[in-house]
């Protein structure tokens, strides 16, 4: 039965997809639904994991330096590293000053990797990317449905460990810190909790997910060009949070799974009803329906689907 | 309930060392000397009033003693040590606590977590512990899970430990607070304005309970306007007027000082 063959191909090749948002949806959900840090430039710390993945995982090559070939799992820990550190970098600037600088500055940092990305061409490949890198599961690309089964179950493991950990990590008296800071950091810092050493660690490990998440996208697809970084990502994030939730991991997900859904079903409709030469133009509706759903969230359920809970900690049973 | 709790006073010599003392402290917000040049000093184990009209630079003497406001001239010690320069959030380690005049509680926190946030040294506000010894955090969040349900009965508000902070009334708000900071553990506590907006019955309560704790040996510091409570709690008053120190000494004294009296019913000096 090839056709439902292709079915199981293209359902995990979906399901893989929320599941790479997920991740970076997750990230954010640090940031701004636990610390309140408004990043909008996400595709930036999304791009450096995604290129550092890449020119660490792929075989040698003479189109840009890197190609060291080392294992895809190394690559995915050096993702998170560099975007970790690109993010401590940026907030140890800003983080001190008002919240808009960080906005800025975020929004700076993602038109920077843009244009990094675009034409340190020994570096990145320039516009034409970079192409080779090595997949999980490589050895059954002939098998599609096997080839996308294998690398959903990786991707649902990570989004798994991540949650957990994640989980672990803000319903605790870290995370009860953070919501204190975001809430009132004058109250926060009269019982000694220093806003800008927490604000700092939120943001350079929400960064390092947000690596992460590019760097599983990249090994998933194989390869990565600077067009995939624009700022239209970082909204897609952020939609995704709104909606599933902000302040609860859940809902990042949950909001991830949704969004992904109607860009796809939307994508789908429009190739059903328009004819082929309004097709470009059809694919705006793709945006508009995204855009209807932020909008009913902001005004119907501006908590989101999943709001954030009244007790912090999982320690306590409230 | 005594009315006004025993301990040593203000500023009179004792020999013993202030737990904390200004030397002509002053902020300058632009031409304005929002403080200017006022020194005072808190004996440990006193209940010491900040009294003065409005205006009078009470909490801008407050946020430099808390660490919110850089002082632009002059020396705060706290504990014999100069700590003017330090950022806000160092205070509570050397002992001094605070409240705020328009209280700031986590609105959207439970109450009884309100008062965890209060405890200090906890190991699961570090990041590693609550991946790799849970069994650790756990057992200390018992620990001050018990610890701030004692503190919210003792400020009558165990009933409502796992509300949220955003349903209480004001005075509600000023106790909650008070068993915030209290959770910390302070050896000196700067109240500001723990009357204002606080029905009377809530009053009774927290006069009786800041009266309590110093007999346990806790300092205060305590901006306040009524006079009620002044002078049930302290034993000595400091009255600034327009940025200054006016005039120290017992309630019942600087009450009938012409230049507080001048102070309170207007009249720029002239």
């Amino acid at each position: 039965m090839p056709d439902l063959l292709g079915l199981v191909a293209y359902g995990s090749f979906f399901l893989a997809i929320i599941g790479i948002n997920a991740i970076g949806c997750l990230g954010l959900n640090l940031q701004w639904g636990q610390t309140g840090l408004f990043n909008v430039g996400i595709a930036g710390f999304i791009a450096i994991g995604a290129y550092t993945s890449a020119l660490l995982t792929t075989p040698a090559t003479t189109d840009h330096i890197g190609g060291l070939h080392l294992p895809i799992l190394i690559g995915w820990l050096g993702a998170m590293i560099t975007s970790g550190l690109a993010s401590f970098l940026v907030g140890a600037a800003t983080l001190r000053l008002r919240s808009d600088y960080l906005a800025i500055t975020t929004f700076g940092v993602a038109v920077t990797v843009h244009l990094v990305t675009l034409n340190a061409q020994s570096l990145t490949g320039g516009s034409f990317g970079i192409a080779f890198i090595p997949r999980p599961f490589e050895t059954y690309a002939s098998q599609p449905a096997v080839f996308g089964l294998a690398n959903l179950a990786l991707i649902v493991a990570v989004v798994v460990v991540l949650y957990v950990g994640l989980e672990r990590l803000v319903r605790s008296p870290w995370g009860r810190v953070l919501r204190a800071i975001r809430e009132e950091e004058r109250a926060a810092a009269s019982l000694g909790k220093s806003a800008t050493r927490y604000r700092l660690q939120a943001f350079a490990l929400g960064g390092a997910i947000m690596g992460l998440s590019g760097a599983i996208h990249a090994s998933f697809i194989g390869f990565i060009a600077p067009d995939n970084y624009l700022s239209s990502v970082t909204f897609q994030i952020w939609t995704m949070l709104i909606v599933g939730g902000s302040g609860n991991n859940l809902g990042a997900i949950l909001g991830a799974a949704l969004i992904w859904t109607t860009w796809s079903a939307t994508g789908f409709f429009t190739g059903m009803v328009f004819p082929p030469e309004q097709q470009a133009r059809a694919a705006a509706l793709q945006i508009v329906a995204i855009g209807l759903i932020l909008s009913g969230t902001i005004v119907i359920r501006p908590r989101g689907l999943l709001g954030e809970r009244t007790t912090v900690s999982r320690h306590l049973n409230g | 309930m005594q009315d006004r709790p025993s301990g040593s006073t203000g500023t009179q010599a004792t020999g013993a060392s202030p737990i904390l003392s200004t030397l002509s402290l002053s902020k300058h917000f632009g031409g304005i000397a929002a403080v200017d040049g006022v020194s005072i000093s808190v004996q440990r184990g006193a209940i010491v009033g900040l009294i003065g009209p409005n205006g009078a630079g009470k909490t801008t003497m407050f946020d430099m003693l808390a660490g919110d406001l850089k002082p632009t001239a002059g020396e705060i010690r706290l504990q014999g040590r100069a700590v003017q320069a330090e950022p806000a959030h160092a205070r509570i380690r050397a002992g001094l606590g605070r409240t705020f005049q328009i209280p700031r509680p986590f609105a959207a926190m439970s109450l009884v977590e309100n008062v965890m946030l209060g405890k200090q040294g906890q190991s699961g506000e570090v990041i590693w512990p609550n991946w790799f010894r849970p069994g650790l955090v756990a057992a200390e969040e018992r620990r001050n899970f018990t610890e701030a349900m004692e503190l919210l009965e003792f400020v009558t508000l165990q009933h409502l430990a796992h509300e949220p902070a955003r349903v209480l009334s004001g005075g509600q708000r000023k106790l909650l607070e008070l068993a915030r900071v209290l959770m910390a553990k302070p050896e000196i506590v700067l109240l500001d304005e723990p009357a204002a907006g606080v029905n009377p019955s809530l009053l009774e309560i927290i006069i009786e309970r800041i009266g309590a704790l110093n007999s346990r040996g806790m300092t205060f510091l305590i901006i306040e306007h009524n006079m009620d409570l002044v002078s049930r709690l302290c034993r000595h008053v400091f009255v600034m007027a327009s940025g200054k120190l006016l005039v120290e000494g017992t309630p019942e004294t600087v009450v009938r000082d012409p230049d507080v009296i001048e102070a309170y019913l207007g009249g720029a000096k002239v």
